[in-house]
């Protein structure tokens, strides 16, 4: 175990923090705000990669094909709200499980009959792939590096807008006490309709950055969204800074716990034991991480209500 | 006197076929075929289930010379809709034949159920060990292999090629360490690591540094679907696929390589079959299915479900169409007289095949094209499985 590698799973750890807050900022918002519970955010996800694929290679332009799918993505979250969302609000948490339960079959079926139950072919463009030499002999691939850097400008954004502009205020306030908003002359379907398409947007973000890297097939969401349901455990239901600390603490955790459990293991235990302990307590560890927040801060690390 | 004329015509013709449909009725084949059709594992079910269609186009849509109904059932990956599907196709559909099932899991509670009932199970991808140990039963074949056989081959050819400081990485699951114990039954070096990955991980970066600091001289996995796809991808992008070669069974296929393409470059894989064997059935079987399906390739799990309808023809043909006669049927079966996609091969005891496994590697593919699978040389001939000793059975 050296330097260079502990460095290494650290920048590993932050990345795969940064994914996951993309899918946690838009998540808790929508439950903190909406009271929405929206099992479909990984299919808004899905949407988002294989848009951002589709127009990638029928333009020829990645760049181009980042702009048509977030925007793409966008469309398809605001126009899911109007249909199928704006009738849930009311009702209980449930209902909405179903619900969008039923969204996530609706999209997944969706997008094989229109490009296969194949994963699609997905690639980074050329002057994105290769390495970048930090510190020693320490080799990083660049597409992470940017994939850090646009979550960290992600979150400086939000931050911007949540505690900096009216916007911000309106979803704070809405976060801590809707009924007041409403009673206060908002128009609060407007704001649930940006909310809703300012999360889908986020999720296609996460999910148009990682199309180059993880497989483009129906059902990609549901893979990652349990994680995204920790992290907002964890970070506190409906608060934007709770999800950047949750995620990266997830991402961090998860990381380090694939990546040094086992030698740590076998450094008490016979390396037999160390051998079958280790990947299972590696891939338990964000949950058991959970029920420690859980026991002992119910409301999460930083809840958004008063 | 023409319009009685035309009654009696017509009367004629209503009375052939009032006589004739009871007897085609009897005469009817039923298979149930049960696979994955719906989920991200779907797309290995859609290319057994388009491998079916051309059997049956191929024999003029009637197997074993009987007008044929195949009812399709979707498992979901999962063993009780599995077996739930199995049910009705036996007391519902009342089939004489019930063939396909992807998963280990999922046969493991589909064969006893249909054996039970006196019907024929034809197994046409999972292979897991209990079936061919102990639990062998006389109307239990499969066209497929026994799990660990394909593991033991790369394990042997990488003992032979003498491959030291390997580094393995498989999932977590029973399946996972089945293939590495079957690797290790032959390949006798030295391993540097032994990592099992969460099922159904997207992202592998810290394996892959894990990985490169250890230094291995090769690497063999086990990451079927979707797990394959990501891991080569990411494998490839970390550049550690001219650094250190990489070694797997399961995790490059035809239906992998559509979305990784050159990342799959210089790829090892082991297999009973490739799309480029060279036998009148196998080039047949590929250009056909080219030309039905969009140029697509088939894959192995298409081959092996394409043999599991020959396999039944010719034991249907062997009874002259009497669907009663199971022993006739039996003894048809254990001569596995029927041109297979993998060439000539014999049945083993426990109704396992006893089959050639070959080395394949992905090579670049037609200009323009995907790469493809090529075989480079057989790593076994006529292997049989570690299980079949404890079978009971004799024939």
């Amino acid at each position: 175990m050296n330097l260079v590698l502990i460095a290494e799973q650290t920048l590993n750890g932050l990345q795969l923090g940064v994914m996951l807050f993309l899918l946690a900022a838009g998540l808790t918002l929508v439950f903190g705000i909406m009271n929405l519970v929206n099992l479909a955010h990984g299919a808004l996800y899905m949407v988002g990669a294989y848009l951002t694929t589709y127009f990638y290679q029928a333009t020829g332009s990645f760049a181009l094909g980042v702009i048509l799918g977030l925007a793409g993505t966008l469309v398809v979250g605001i126009v899911t709200e109007l249909v199928a969302l704006r009738t849930l609000y009311e009702r209980d948490h449930l209902d909405q499980v179903l619900a969008t339960f039923g969204l996530i079959l609706f999209f997944n079926e969706l997008i094989a009959i229109l490009w296969g139950r194949a994963a699609i072919y997905s690639t980074i463009p050329d002057y994105l792939s290769g390495h970048v030499e930090l510190i020693g002999n320490l080799r990083y691939p660049l597409y992470r590096l940017v994939i850090i850097g646009v979550g960290l400008a992600v979150a400086i954004l939000l931050w911007f807008v949540v505690s900096r502009t009216r916007l911000g205020m309106l979803i704070r306030a809405g976060a801590s006490n809707r009924a007041m908003v409403a009673a206060l002359g908002i128009n609060i379907r407007l704001l649930y309709t940006i909310v809703f398409g300012f999360g889908a947007a986020l999720a296609g973000l996460a999910g148009l950055l990682s199309g180059p890297i993880y497989a483009v097939q129906p059902g990609m969401g549901e893979l990652v969204l349990i994680q995204v349901f920790v992290v907002i455990v964890i970070g506190g239901i409906g608060s934007v800074r709770g999800a950047l600390v949750g995620a990266l603490i997830v991402g961090m955790v998860d990381t380090m716990g694939r990546a040094f459990l086992k030698p740590a293991l076998a450094t008490i235990l016979s390396p037999s034991a160390a051998e079958t302990a280790g990947p299972a307590l590696a891939s338990m560890l964000i949950y058991l991480l959970m029920a420690v927040v859980l026991a002992f801060r119910p409301e999460g690390l930083f809840p958004s209500r008063g | 006197m023409r319009k009685p004329l035309q009654y009696l015509v017509g009367g004629a013709i209503a009375a052939a076929f009032a006589f004739a449909l009871p007897a085609s009725a009897q005469q009817k084949l039923k298979i149930g075929f049960i696979t994955t059709l719906s989920g991200p594992q779907g797309v290995i079910g859609e290319d057994m289930k388009n491998s079916v269609e051309l059997a049956l186009d191929h024999l003029g849509r009637k197997v074993g010379g009987l007008d044929t109904e195949i009812i399709y059932g979707d498992d979901q990956v999962k063993p009780d809709v599995g077996k739930q599907i199995a049910e009705e196709m036996l007391k519902k559909h009342q089939v004489n034949f019930v063939a396909g099932v992807i998963w280990s899991n999922v046969m493991l509670a589909v064969a006893p159920t249909v054996t039970q009932a006196g019907t024929f199970m034809i197994g046409t991808n999972a292979g897991p060990h209990q079936l061919a140990g102990e639990g062998c039963n006389e109307l239990f074949f499969t066209t497929s292999w026994q799990n660990d056989q394909t593991p033991e081959a790369m394990g042997k050819y990488m003992q032979d090629a003498g491959i030291q400081d390997v580094y393995t990485i498989s999932p977590n699951y029973a399946a996972g360490k089945d293939m590495i114990t079957g690797f290790k039954r032959y390949f006798k070096g030295r391993i540097v690591d032994e990592v099992y990955t969460r099922l159904g991980q997207t992202d592998y970066q810290a394996e892959l540094s894990q990985l490169r600091s250890k230094n291995p001289k090769a690497v063999f996995v086990f990451l079927p679907g979707g797990m394959g796809i990501q891991f080569l991808k990411q494998y490839s992008q970390a550049g550690l696929r001219g650094q250190f070669p990489l070694y797997s069974v399961y995790t490059v296929d035809e239906l992998t390589i559509p979305a990784v393409k050159h990342a799959a470059l210089g790829q090892y894989e082991t297999r009973y079959w490739s799309q480029d064997l060279k036998n009148p059935a196998n080039e047949k079987f590929v250009a056909d299915y080219r030309k039905k399906y969009g140029g697509k390739t088939p894959s192995n799990y298409g081959a092996q479900s394409y043999d599991g309808i020959l396999l039944i023809d010719s034991a249907v043909r062997a009874v002259k169409g009497n669907l009663a006669d199971k022993k006739g049927m039996i003894a048809a079966m254990r001569k596995a007289n029927f041109n297979s996609t993998r060439g000539k091969f014999t049945f083993n005891h426990n109704h396992f095949p006893i089959q050639n496994f070959y080395l394949l590697k992905a090579v670049s593919g037609p200009a323009g094209g995907d790469p493809v699978m090529e075989t480079q040389k057989a790593v076994f001939t006529n292997h049989k499985d570690a299980y079949a000793k404890d079978c009971k059975m004799k024939w």
